[in-house]
């Protein structure tokens, strides 16, 4: 992730309970493949994030492998069930280790 | 004998090329871009597929807001020696900046010749902030670039090209017409006399910047005009100017002139 | 008047205009580099394991991506599987192959038990034109999947 640069969350702040809502991510990363070759020839080192989660007030929503094949500054979106008010927690995770994480809440009605 | 053959394969290649541009069907703007076009004038955004549109249509599915944050996160620090932001002068950049991105580049009577929006950033870092400049296609300059310029987005194009502008705008237009590079083409041939024709499987668009910069789909990244016009070059096998030189910012001018009446559509997508 | 010599090594300049606009008609029509056709080897391994050798079913699954990639670095992709994502009858994977990249795995989607829909939506590099394909198993062990094609092109210049 670039320095400065937080990850983008777009979801919504109420819902119905019950209701199904889009959530959209996007996060700055070179996602950099392992394919490339500097200008002396060598090989860049693989540096990419290779999982995505998000939980619902600890339950699962989704959790995603990411490969290489993965454009740079990844964009994912994907669908939540609301069953209650709650807190949606993101995790990023490098190759390096590193974790970057979000949160955001939504109040069901 | 061997230089003689590598002359004629460069000259057969240009001559594919030609080839391939004349072999193509018509290509007509997809109905309802009616926003994006002005006369003549057609921006990149009709050229591009459905799909890039779609990137470009949503704040939120455009990757460029990432530096767009950054830019206005950068506004209203303050940096340097003079412990300025650029809020402790230009106050709300939604005010302040609306309809500046519109009008570069500009004449600068101190330096005596034209600046581009990212060199008049850099003037007042350096002369008003106390502070250094940004590096030419730093995250830190393209995000204050992007953020100043939506403050003009929809506003139509405006630069103007007379005055003590004249001289450098003919400079520009030269540039613009001049052959170059081992492919011996000039801007003009590719955006003005094919736009809208095929280069093997790629469309040429007119090759407008009224969208710089922009988040290019093969960079993965925001890219600048000055960026751009290397980029250009080094494709067509000639050897680029430095980003900010006096022929870029020239050429910089004599294009959006070229675009004048479009929208700015920064931060767009494109290829 | 006098022949002229071929120099042993050199081509004639009418094989290097036909050499030359073959090739580029080639390159048009997005014929897979040399690497990239070889590793469709390793996706074909990979499908057949994700399909348990073939058992996969077309149908529930739809992938939606470009018929022609404006540019192979950044391709908007949509896959969606036809579900009630009940706790009972859900969608527990979705698997994305791309048979000429260098490296055929996309990517691997588990959806969760507050999963609302079983539809990602996600952005993707293609080497070269080839076929996309998206395989599902349900929670019943069943497998459906989908395959596109996406043209991705050289830009005119090389750029």
């Amino acid at each position: 992730m670039e320095v400065d640069m937080k990850p983008r969350i777009k979801a919504p702040a109420t819902a119905a309970a019950g209701e199904v809502v889009e959530i959209k991510t996007l996060i700055s990363h070179p996602m950099e493949s392992g394919q490339r070759k500097d200008i002396a020839g060598k090989i860049v080192p693989r540096k990419i994030i290779n999982k995505f989660t998000c939980t619902y007030n600890g339950r699962d929503v989704i959790s995603i492998r990411l490969e290489p094949a993965i454009s740079a500054n990844p964009y994912i979106a994907f669908y939540l069930k609301v069953m209650e008010s709650g807190t949606l927690e993101f995790t990023w995770l490098d190759d390096d280790g590193s974790a970057y994480k979000a949160q955001h809440t939504i109040a069901a009605s | 004998m061997k230089r003689r053959a590598v002359c004629v394969a460069i000259r057969v290649a240009g001559i594919t090329l030609a080839g391939c541009i004349l072999a193509s069907a018509t290509w007509a703007a997809p109905p309802g871009l009616d926003r994006y076009i002005s006369g003549d004038k057609k921006s990149g955004y009709v050229f591009a597929t459905p799909e890039t549109r779609d990137m470009m249509d949503d704040d939120f599915n455009n990757p460029a807001f990432l530096w767009v944050e950054k830019g206005e996160a950068l506004w209203s620090k303050a940096e340097g020696t003079a412990g300025k932001s650029c809020a402790s002068c230009h106050g709300d950049a939604k005010t302040s900046m609306r309809g500046v991105g519109a009008a570069y580049p500009k004449y600068d009577a101190t330096l005596k010749k034209m600046v581009d929006i990212e060199q008049r950033i850099n003037v007042c870092r350096v002369a008003n902030m106390k502070a250094p400049a940004f590096k030419w296609e730093s995250d830190e300059l393209l995000g204050i670039t992007a953020y100043v310029k939506l403050q003009s987005r929809g506003m139509p194009v405006a630069v103007k090209i007379d005055g003590p502008a004249a001289p450098f705008f003919e400079k520009g237009k030269a540039f613009y017409f001049e052959r170059r590079g081992l492919q011996d083409i000039a801007c003009s041939h590719c955006h003005v006399d094919n736009a809208g024709r095929m280069i093997r499987a790629e469309l040429l668009s007119q090759g407008q910047t009224n969208g710089f910069p922009t988040y290019r789909l093969k960079a993965q990244r925001i890219v600048s005009v000055q960026r751009r016009f290397a980029g250009c070059n080094e494709e067509i096998r000639a050897e680029p100017y430095p980003l900010g030189s006096d022929e870029y910012v020239n050429l910089e001018l004599y294009v959006a002139w070229r675009g004048n009446g479009l929208p700015v559509e920064t931060p767009s997508v494109r290829k | 008047m006098a022949t002229r010599h071929r120099a042993a090594g050199t081509v004639g300049r009418r094989r290097l205009i036909g050499l030359a606009a073959a090739g580029a008609g080639l390159l048009a029509l997005g014929w897979p580099r040399g690497e990239a056709r070889a590793d469709q080897a390793e996706a074909k391994a990979l499908l057949d394991k994700l399909t348990r050798n073939g058992q996969a079913k077309a149908g529930k699954v739809t992938l939606q991506l470009p018929e022609i990639a404006e540019n192979g670095n950044t391709v908007p992709l949509t896959v969606s599987v036809e579900s009630p994502m009940t706790d009972a009858d859900r969608v527990k994977t979705i698997t994305v192959v791309a048979e000429a990249n260098p490296s055929p795995l996309v990517t691997q989607i588990s959806l969760g038990p507050a999963a609302g829909k079983a539809e990602v939506q996600l952005r993707i590099r293609l080497a070269a034109t080839q076929h996309v394909t998206a395989v599902a198993e349900m929670s019943d062990g069943s497998l459906w999947t989908d395959t596109q094609e996406v043209k991705v092109t050289i830009g005119g210049c090389g750029g």
